[in-house]
Parts: structure tokens; sequence; C-alpha cells
């Protein structure tokens, strides 16, 4: 055991570092560390320009444009894009259905889907989840039937997180109404362009418009848009799910956030000295920061286990990040309202609010502005990508084995 | 001691919330509120008016009604619940409180009718940038024109109900630096005064404020509410009062939306069964429902101890409801959207307006860690 980086490692860090610094435009960078929305065109640019480098899909297979590194390599990238404030490439594509099409899929789907997931030449997002199905998600109502050399698709997905940029959705559907629960999903991708698909927003309490409903009204798919075997879309979901649990902790994002707190809390006054002078503020600061690093050593750790595991299945562990990597998020967001105070007060509505006036904050005080709606934006994470308490379930079978 | 209401105070209880059943059972009629002009409705303002609601506070000699802090308790418990956006806080426990506070009687004989009958609406102007949880940082100045008048100058932040507000109740420096304690001075401005400039906007939890900016703008002798001797203690006994009410109002939201959540724990199916049969969230219902009644106990608490005369002992108490209102409301709040999940989330269901509010209360007049410091450095309650 030797828990040092090597030099070649530090190297490795520096490259990437100077890398996102110089590469990814300044003003999306900032945009993300102050909790601002990115526009589509953003996402997309910082996208492709890490695409173009050969970091935008690290983690895939070399042959699909993967890096071949080592997990610690693997590690490290993910902390300095995050750390830095570059925007993850679109989970949706490299972390979720990238991998499953891998996995999978077949020759042509890969040949046929990968490249351009890999660029975002297409945009995807995520149906699994409908008003009746969150938690349970194998009680899925959305039906594909069979006809000829098509699915045709009817039903309703929701909380579709940025549907309304999307090309492409992969879907789970129900193809065997009459198998018990798990064993009649299929996966299916699904053109956005497709008659028949609606997409409606859904306004989140912040005033954000990043999750919408999509509607399925006889949607023709072709049967080559199956992944995997027809009924076995079960097998895909686990797997897919398992992935976004361990991109979900977000550790070099809260790092980041830990050292905004710090500076903002150096500039704001209470009384007649900084906040972050005040004793009781800089013990949760620091008490935050201690959790933040045993998260990291467990990811760290969950990743050296998994270097060793056979099967290809999730590693039940990685429900631990997911639990403390979404809570100690909502930690920081909390903090850096708390140093905003009265100032978070405030609200500044986005231009599809004009009914209520647009108002520009002061320019110094723009940091406060986003502090409150990030944080009720933030209960998101211990919700979404399995609620924290279908975490602990998974944790209580799969790991204690109630 | 006695924690049941007497007839005319449960008669005060139903009529409120009869009225506000009405006008805010349905989320829609608020969002449609927030779009009138004023950022509320001015209709309901006059009902309010015709029940009496705007007197309650101030003495009968004055025009009001001569009524108690238990009966503030009452409307502000029923504003919370309904999550209603009348500027009741700014005007009638806020402004109308340092009016109350200031003994200047030709004011409140001048005033109290025009509030009562709901044709006046005041907000109290004294937050600035700069100043955070510090009552007495206050930087806009007051210059006394030798004739018992005053030139005020300065920047006034977030005024709740700023924008809407007729009148201004203002505090300036009249002498002392920044965050001395003496030298504040209580000043009544008209909102359309020349040198008056108001940016109004909304607030996170579907409230107005207003960033006002004063600039030269003159005060006449009669105007002066209080003056430099007396204004901090008048502003903090104001101050003091409306902490009571907003607990209340924090008591009224965090009941509505645990309500809110046990109704959809026993309703929302998954795995085939409600998801209120799963225990661990029985469980966190139940340390909800803890919180809740923690909360109420000490919104009472507040509310009794905010006629106490002893200024240390008034001030402990209320730094002690506002550590509980804001322990509990978050726990609370944030135990309710996660309970909800997906649907928690959303502007279109009420849960998530109940937790902003409640989140914007713990933002007013000093968060939980401020009061726990301030309780702290009193050498704590006892
Ligand atoms: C901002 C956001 C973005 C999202 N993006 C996407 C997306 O892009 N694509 C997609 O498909 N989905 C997405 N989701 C949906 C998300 O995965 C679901 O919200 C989540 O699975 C929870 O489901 P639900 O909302 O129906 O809540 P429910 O399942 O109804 O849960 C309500 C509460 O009950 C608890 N609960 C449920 N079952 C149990 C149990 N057995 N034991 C203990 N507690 C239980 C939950 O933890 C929760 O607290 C998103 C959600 C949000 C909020």
């Amino acid at each position: 055991m030797d828990l040092r980086f090597s030099p070649e490692e530090n190297a490795f860090r520096q490259e990437l570092r100077s890398f996102f610094r110089s590469a990814v435009p300044e003003t999306i960078r900032a945009k993300v560390s102050e909790n601002r929305h990115l526009s589509k065109e953003e996402m997309v640019t910082s996208h492709k320009i890490l695409h173009a480098k050969g970091y935008a899909v690290p983690h895939w297979p070399k042959a699909w444009g993967g890096a071949d590194w080592t997990p610690v390599q693997h590690y490290i990238y993910t902390e300095e894009l995050q750390y830095n404030g570059v925007p993850q490439p679109l989970p949706f594509n490299v972390s979720m259905c990238g991998p499953v099409v891998i996995a999978f899929g077949t020759p042509e789907q890969k040949k046929r889907f990968l490249p351009r997931m890999a660029a975002l030449d297409d945009w995807w997002c995520q149906g699994f989840s409908e008003p009746g199905a969150g938690s349970d998600l194998a009680s899925l109502k959305t039906t594909a039937v069979r006809q000829g050399d098509h699915y045709i698709v009817n039903g309703q997905k929701t909380w579709t997180t940025l549907a309304q940029h999307a090309d492409w959705i992969f879907c789970l559907c129900r193809t065997d109404p009459e198998a018990k629960k798990q064993l009649g999903i299929s996966f299916l991708l699904i053109d956005m362009k497709t008659p028949g698909i609606t997409v409606r927003p859904i306004q989140t309490m912040d005033g954000g418009r990043e999750v919408n409903e999509v509607f399925f009204d006889d949607v023709k798919v072709p049967v080559e848009n199956l992944v995997g075997q027809e009924h076995r879309g079960w097998d895909c979901a686990k797997f897919l799910l398992g992935n976004e649990r361990t991109g979900i902790a977000r550790v070099g994002y809260s790092k980041q956030r830990v050292q905004r707190i710090k500076e903002l809390a150096s500039r704001v006054m209470a009384g007649d000295r900084p906040l972050i002078e005040d004793e009781r503020f800089r013990e949760k600061v620091a008490a935050v920061e201690v959790e933040l690093k045993a998260l990291e050593m467990t990811q760290m750790r969950v990743l050296a286990e998994d270097r060793h595991r056979k099967d290809r299945l999730p590693n039940p562990k990685s429900s631990i990040l997911k639990i403390r990597g979404s809570e100690i998020q909502q930690a920081t967001t909390h903090l850096l309202l708390e140093i905003a105070g009265p100032l978070a007060v405030p609200y500044q509505a986005d231009s599809d609010d004009a009914q209520f006036g647009s108002n520009e904050p002061p320019e110094d005080l723009e940091w406060a502005a986003p502090a409150a709606p990030a944080y009720f934006n933030y209960r998101k994470t211990t919700i979404y990508g399995g609620s924290n308490e279908i975490q602990r379930n998974i944790l209580a079978k799969a790991v204690l084995g109630f | 001691m006695d924690f049941d209401l007497n007839d005319e105070q449960r008669q005060l209880k139903d009529s409120v919330d009869r009225l506000l059943a009405d006008s805010y059972g349905d989320l829609a009629q608020r969002m449609g509120y927030m779009k009138e002009p004023k950022g509320y409705k001015a209709a309901l303002w006059q009902q309010y008016a015709e029940l009496g609601l705007l007197g309650i506070p101030f003495a009968e000699e004055h025009g009001g009604l001569g009524q108690g802090l238990t009966e503030t308790m009452i409307v502000a418990e029923a504003f919370g619940r309904a999550l209603a956006i009348e500027p009741y806080l700014a005007t009638v426990v806020l402004a109308g409180g340092v009016l109350r506070h200031s003994g200047n009687a030709a004011l409140l004989e001048e005033l109290v009718p025009a509030i009562v009958e709901g044709k006046l609406t005041l907000a109290l102007a004294h937050q600035e940038r700069q100043a955070r949880f510090d009552l007495a940082d206050i930087a806009t100045t007051a210059r006394a024109d030798g004739k018992g008048g005053y030139t005020l100058e300065g920047e006034k932040a977030v005024v709740l109900a700023g924008d809407s507000a007729d009148k201004l109740v203002v505090t300036a420096r009249v002498s002392g630096a920044r965050a001395d304690r003496s030298g504040i001075g209580l000043f009544l401005v008209d909102a359309k005064a020349n040198g008056v400039t108001r940016r109004g906007y909304p607030t996170q939890d579907g409230q107005r404020a207003a960033d006002v900016t004063l600039s030269a703008v003159r005060v006449t002798p009669e105007a002066v509410v209080a003056g430099p001797d007396k204004g901090l203690q008048v502003l903090e006994r104001a101050v003091d009062e409306a902490i009571a009410a907003l607990s209340a109002e924090a008591v009224g939201a965090m009941g509505g939306l645990h309500e809110l959540t046990v109704d959809y724990l026993k309703t929302r199916q998954q795995f085939g069964v409600p998801i209120g049969s799963f225990q661990v969230l029985q469980h966190k219902a139940v340390d909800m429902l803890t919180a809740l009644e923690e909360a109420r106990s000490m919104a009472y608490y507040a509310t009794m101890m905010a006629a106490e005369p002893d200024a240390r002992e008034r001030r402990k108490a209320m730094a002690a409801a506002k550590v509980q209102i804001g322990k509990s409301a978050r726990f609370l709040g944030e135990a309710a959207i996660q309970l909800h999940g997906g649907i928690g989330m959303t502007m279109e269901y009420k849960a998530g307006h109940y937790f902003k509010r409640l989140t914007m209360i713990d933002m007013a007049f000093g968060d939980t860690d401020h009061h726990l410091r301030e309780l702290a450095k009193m050498g704590g309650l006892t």
C-alpha cells in the first residue's frame, strides 16, 4: 500500500490542469463555479473542446475514443475537471447511454451511435422515470408493441433532464405485459424527431427549467434501435444505474465550492470582522472539509476495489458515494446561502418569467443571487439517481445481507 | 397558565382561517396575486381591514383594536399556513410596531386610522447591504437642519414590501460611527417623496422587496418618528415582535407542510404499497412532527416574551425562539421535499413554496447561527 501519487501521476495532474484552465473558456468555468445555468451552446462548446483532446470519454474502450488510463488517472481526471469548473461531459451520453451501448449494443449500433455520442453531435436524454414509476422503476407502464420492423411506443416519461435540448432519448419500455415486472422491459433508443413525441417543461421550485415531461403517442421506433435482448432491458438499466451512482459523488465540484465558500466568507463582513473569522462558521466549513476528504478517500478505495471485481455489475458500495456525495453537496450550498444571508432574498427572475419584470442584481451582489436557488435546486441530489433511501435499501441488502 | 384561546380569539382564528382558505386554497390563486400590480391581492387587503386584522396591535385611542400579541400570533400562523403574501408583517408588525413603540401620539393619530382601514401600507426601510444581522449597523445619515427636521442620505437593501408601500419608516444615523448603538433616528418618508428611488423585485418566496436610494430626502419635524435618543430601542422592540410573528408564521408554514407530506405518504404508491408504509419514512415524518411541536412551543414562548420590558431578557428569548424555529424549519422543510421525491422539487406544487418561505424566514432578522451566537454571548437562556 502506498497512498501517495507517483511523480508521473502528479505530472499528469499538472497537464490536465493547465489544459482545462487554458482551453475551456473562463466564462463557462466561472458559471459552473458560481452555480449559474449554462446554455446548451456553452455545454456543447465545452464538451467539444474536451472531445478534441480525447477528454470527453476517456473511460470508454480505446477503440471508441477511450484513453486507456489507470483508475488513478481517471480519478485525477475527474477531480481536476470538476475542481476547475469544467462542465462534466454530458453524462447522458458518456456515462449512461454510451457504456450501455458499448456493453450491450451490436457492432452496427456501436458504429452508428458511439462516435456522435462521444462528440456530442447528438444530445441524449434519459427516459426512465414515469409519474407512477420513480423509485419503483420496474413498475413503468410505457409500452412498446412490436409491429413488423417497428415498435409502437405509447406512454409518458417524466423528470427528463434537458429533454428540451435532446436529439435522442434512451427509454425503458414494457415489451411483455405478461411477464413479471423486471422481465418484460426493453431498452430502446428513440429519435426525438419522430412524430408523436411531445416535450413539456416542468419548472423547478428555484425557477429553473431543467426537467420535462415527455409524451409518446404511437411513436414508431425501428427494431434495430433495441439495445440488448428484447425483454432484458432491465440488465442494461441496472448496469447504467450503477454507473450513475459513482458519477454522482462530484467530489471535485464540492471541493471547488468549499474554496468559494472560503473566498466569499473572507469578503463578507459579519459585524467588525469577516465571516470566515467567526468560529462557528469556520468550524462548519472545516467539518464539511473533513467529510469531503473521507468521501474522496472512500471513492478511491471503491475504485481500487472495483479493479478486483470480475463481474461488470456495479459495486454496491458506490451507494455510499452517492449518499455522502449528495449530502455534502447540499451542505455546501447551504453554507453559501448562510454567507449571502439577507442578500439571498431577491429573486432573479429568468427571461421566461418576464411577468415579474427582469431584475439584474447590482454588480457587486451578483455572487449572492444564485445562493438560494442553488440551495433549493440541490435538494434534487438526494432524490435523483436513485433516492438516498433507495441507496440505503441497496446497501442494507447487498452489503449487509438483510 | 392557559394555552387555550378565549372565545374571541377562537373566533378570530376561525374567520382568518376561513378567509385564507378561500383566497389561498389553490396555489394558482397565489401565483395570480403575485402578478397583480402591487405584487399581492389588493382586494384581499381590504378584507383584512374589514375583519379588523390591520388594527390588532394598535391602541384603541389611536383607532386600533387594542389587542395583544396573541392575536398577532393567530394571524401570523394563518398567514404561514396559507402562504399569504400581503404585507401584513411590513405594515402592521414592523413599521406599525415602530410607530407604536415610538409613542409618537401625533403620528399615531394621523396614521393608524388609515392603516386600520387598509388605505395606507408601510414598509420598514432599515436593512443595509453591509449590515448583515446587526440592527445598529446603519450607514444612512440623517443631517439635522437646525429647525427640527432632517435630510436623509443613503441606501437601503431588500426592504420588504418596499416597492408597494405608501410610506417608509427609515432608520438613519444622526450621529456616531457606523455600528454605534446610539445616534439612530427613525423617520417617516413618503415613498414618492423627492429623492426617494425604489427598485422593486420579487423575493425567493413570492413576496416583493425593494432597494431604496435616499438622496437629499427632506424630513419635516412632524415626520420624525423617534429621535436619536431612543431610535434603536424602538426598532429593537418592533423587531422582537416581528420575530415573534415570524415564528408563528413559520409554525403555520411548517404545520401546512407537514400535513401535506403526511397526506402524500399515505397516498403515493410505489412497490404496490403507499410509501408511508415504509417505516423509515414514518420515522422521518415523526421526527418532523417533533420539530414542529418544538417550534410551536418556542413560538408561544416568543409571543409571551415579546412584551417583556427587560430588553435583555426579551432579546434572549427572541434569540432562543429564532434558533429553534430555524432548526426545526430547515429539518422539516428539507425532509418534506425529500419525502415527496421529484414532485416536491416543482414550482407547481405547494411544498416547495413552503420550503422557500421557511428558508427566507431564517434569513430575516438574524439566522439560526446568528441568534445562537448572540444567546451564547448573553450567557445562555438562564
Ligand atoms: C431534478 C431531477 C432530475 C431528474 N432527471 C431524470 C432524468 O433525466 N431521467 C429520469 O428518468 N429520471 C430523472 N429524475 C427522476 C428521479 O430518478 C426520481 O425522482 C427518483 O427516482 C424518485 O422517484 P419519485 O420522484 O417518483 O419519488 P418516489 O419514488 O415516489 O419517492 C418518494 C419518497 O419515497 C421514498 N421511497 C420510495 N420507495 C422507498 C422504499 N422502498 N423505502 C424507503 N423509501 C422509499 C423516496 O426515497 C422518496 O423520499 C430526475 C429527478 C429530479 C428531481
